[in-house]
């Protein structure tokens, strides 16, 4: 496809009025404008309850992703938004419940590398665990990928939440 | 803790709807707004105008906003009102023109249970409006309607609907005045950056080809962006165009304007936007009708954008210079800095490209053959030149509304504008059966001005039952029909790019609109030949109330020049003459509405 050569990827957090309707709003613009949403996270973040915080990560080129931050921007109950990764560094991660299936050899290699990655044992009957694994995308990504031939059965994921190192705040 | 409140909710809403300054609201009755309209009953600070459909009611609005400069407002109930208002609406927010559309809703137990006319208002104009709210408790409804006028009339100006169920109505609430401190979420950014007009600034005097291309941005912002324009363009001698919805912020008389823009526009404008080396571009959002193919719009020229929407700029474009901020703010500034830099301009450059533009001016491009002879077929262009110089020394204002379609850009190019607020037409959207409920509000906006809306037989169909309204309120509404007897821009679209194949453009089994206007209890009047031209327009303008002048016009006529979709400004179609070349288009241009 054309135009493909200078795409990125961007995480985008939005501090926004935590009123009915706005997830459709946000999640309506990225399909009403033809973006793509890679991951989306969303829960109220300030003691009120009145303010929430959504996470997400898209793809596109640069100028796609300056639309996305001005048509985010423009939304009346967004606060403020900020470019995680353009902004300075950030610290990503997300978190998953992976369900694997299986006896004998394949399940005590699962054991095994579920100790590599550090992923915790929350659940387990003599042909299952449920491992709890958090990081970054990628780190979630190499883990199911190892777990697929061991017998991995389902997987639920979080989402991206992120976050600017340092003082700085949204 | 205060006493408990004494008026219901509809009361509430009227006192938040004076105090916000509404004088008139535009709409239709319904199950869900009884209490309303039981409240507007009561008083006499706000007039109810009744529209004879829920479309026609925010076209209205618009027609009263455009006018005006002040917010538009449409009562409609649930369910059908609502979703038969969401056209106007998609409408205001494309043009941005600034609506509160309250909406009644079925009462909050029974929201969800697909309850008699109950819709998912807010759910269906989410993308249709700027911002929407559904009020759910009685302490809110005063906050939300001073927030719906906060959020429709700044920024870039859009549409609001306030979604009331009728239990909130009905029921007890608070009033509360306009929070004293703004909006906390909210805040559009009005004053531009300092060092990008600098930049700009720079730009604009080192230019030896420059063009100022302005939009319906300029407009909104109000008369002193208007003003500030003409004086910047004068002070600075630069060339002038503008878009579809920008005419009438720089008057058209001056020889600095180079008319309209884009598809339809004329020769010298886009020629001289291909060629620039500097645009200055103000309100203005690069829509595709402007800029034709991409890759090839003014592909010399660096680009300054100011725009009170970041997301307008380099959204099609990239620019060099961005400027956020409103077009008056914008401008002073830009003046400010001309006139603060003692560099001087390259005065001998200008002229030079003023007499390229003039030489492309010398095409004529807006020229047309009118068989004067008795008798003789009238063309559309000359209807329209002649109701502009019919309608011009008689000591009154003329409005102009429009449909959609060859009418309007015939009206576009040959109607003049010498002030803003005194076009309105349907450009983003391209709505059709705009222009009749749009002259509604506009004449109730200004009793005694001369509004007229220049329509195709097609179009007026669309909301013809506005005339109803137009009746009721003896409004003098001049309905000028140029009748082609075809869905005029689509039969040209077919007879350039599909082989002359006219699949359902024509208009069968037309209404006799002279019968029909007096049947609506207005006047009507036939013109068949082009002797018989002048007399109906002086009776239309003459008579008293609703009106409607049936132009028979050539059918056959085009609307030149023309940029063929998906080509560049330089490859202008002037004329019939020229036409074959269409036939050349490319697939990826024919893909293009």
């Amino acid at each position: 496809m054309a135009g493909n050569e200078n795409l990125r990827t961007a995480t985008i957090s939005v501090l926004v009025e935590n009123e009915p309707g706005i997830l459709a709003r946000v999640v309506g613009l990225f399909s009403g404008r033809g973006y793509n949403i890679d991951s989306l996270t969303v829960a109220p973040v300030d003691e009120t309850g009145r303010q929430s915080r959504i996470n997400i990560v898209t793809s596109g080129t640069e100028m796609v992703i300056e639309q996305i931050k001005a048509q985010l921007d423009r939304l009346v109950p967004v606060y403020r938004l900020a470019d995680l990764g353009r902004e300075g560094p950030h610290i990503a991660r997300e978190m998953a419940l992976i369900k694997v299936v299986g006896t004998g050899e394949a399940r005590a290699e699962a054991l095994r590398i579920a100790e590599a990655f550090r992923a915790r044992v929350i659940d387990a009957t003599t042909e299952n665990f449920i491992f709890e694994l958090t990081g970054a995308t990628d780190k979630l990504d190499a883990f199911l990928a190892l777990m697929r031939p061991l017998g991995l059965a389902e997987v639920s994921r979080t989402g991206v939440a992120a976050i600017a190192r340092g003082t700085s705040t949204i | 803790m205060s006493a408990a409140p004494e008026q219901s909710g509809a009361e509430v809403l009227l006192q938040a709807l004076k105090e916000q300054g509404v004088e008139v609201i535009f709409g239709y009755p319904g199950g869900a707004v009884l209490p309303i309209y039981d409240a507007i009953f009561k008083q006499n600070a706000i007039r109810h105008v009744l529209v004879r459909h829920e479309q026609g009611a925010v076209h209205a609005a618009e027609g009263y906003a455009r006018s005006t400069g002040r917010v538009g407002v449409v009562l409609v109930t649930s369910g059908p009102g609502a979703t038969n208002a969401v056209t106007g609406l998609v409408d205001a927010l494309m043009d941005s023109i600034p609506v509160v559309c309250l909406t009644g809703q079925v009462p909050t137990h029974l929201i969800g249970n697909d309850a008699f006319q109950e819709a998912d208002t807010t759910g269906i104009t989410r993308p249709a409006t700027k911002h929407n709210y559904l009020v759910k408790r009685p302490q809110d409804l005063a906050r939300v309607v001073h927030e719906a006028f906060l959020v429709a009339r700044t920024g870039r100006p859009g549409p609001v609907v306030i979604d009331l169920p009728k239990d909130i109505m009905i029921g007890k609430a608070p009033y509360a005045p306009p929070p004293a401190d703004g909006h906390p979420s909210y805040r559009p950014r009005t004053e531009p950056d300092p060092a990008a007009i600098a930049r700009a600034a720079a730009i604009l005097k080192a230019a030896k080809r420059p063009i100022v291309y302005t939009g319906g941005g300029v407009i909104n912002s109000g008369d002193e962006a208007a003003s500030l324009l003409t004086r910047f363009v004068r002070l600075t001698g630069f060339p002038c165009t503008s878009t579809l919805m920008g005419l009438g912020a720089f008057p058209a008389a001056d020889p600095r304007f180079l008319g309209m823009l884009g598809m339809h526009g004329t020769y010298e404008a886009n020629l001289a936007m291909h060629g620039a080396d500097a645009m200055l571009a103000l309100g203005a959002r690069f829509d595709d009708r402007v800029t034709g193919r991409l890759n090839a719009f003014s592909p010399g020229s660096r680009k300054i954008h100011a725009d009170i929407d970041p997301s307008s700029i380099n959204k099609n474009v990239p620019v060099e210079v961005p400027i956020v901020g409103d077009a008056a703010r914008v401008l002073a500034a830009l003046i400010a800095a001309w006139e603060a830099d003692s560099t001087p301009q390259d005065r001998e450059a200008l002229a030079a490209w003023w007499r390229e533009i003039d030489a492309w001016r010398a095409k004529e491009c807006l020229a047309f053959a009118q068989d004067p002879a008795k008798g003789a077929v009238i063309k559309p262009q000359h209807a329209i030149r002649r109701l502009y110089e019919l309608t011009q020394g008689l000591g009154r204002e003329v409005f102009i509304t429009t449909e959609v379609g060859q009418h309007q850009m015939w009206a576009a190019q040959h109607f003049r504008f010498e002030a803003p607020r005194h076009w309105m037409t349907s450009g983003g959207l391209g709505t059709m059966g705009y222009g009749l409920p749009a002259a509604i509000g506009v004449q109730i906006a200004h009793p005694e001005g001369l509004v007229i809306d220049i329509a195709g037989e097609a179009s007026i169909l669309m909301n013809i039952q506005e005339m109803a309204t137009a009746a009721q309120y003896r409004l003098p509404v001049k309905i000028f029909i140029l009748n082609n007897q075809y869905m005029g821009m689509v039969r040209q679209w077919q007879e350039l790019l599909h082989g002359g194949r006219y699949a359902e453009s024509y208009m069968e089994s037309l209404p006799d609109f002279v019968k029909l206007a007096e049947s609506f209890h207005g006047t009507g009047l036939r013109a068949e030949s082009v002797d018989q031209l002048d007399d109906v327009i002086r009776a239309m303008l003459a008579a008293e109330g609703p009106v409607i002048a049936d132009i028979a016009v050539d059918p056959k006529e085009n609307c030149f020049p023309m940029i063929p979709s998906g080509a560049a400004h330089n490859d202008m179609i002037l004329s019939a003459a020229t036409e074959g070349r269409a036939a050349g288009i490319t697939d990826p241009g024919l893909v293009l509405v």
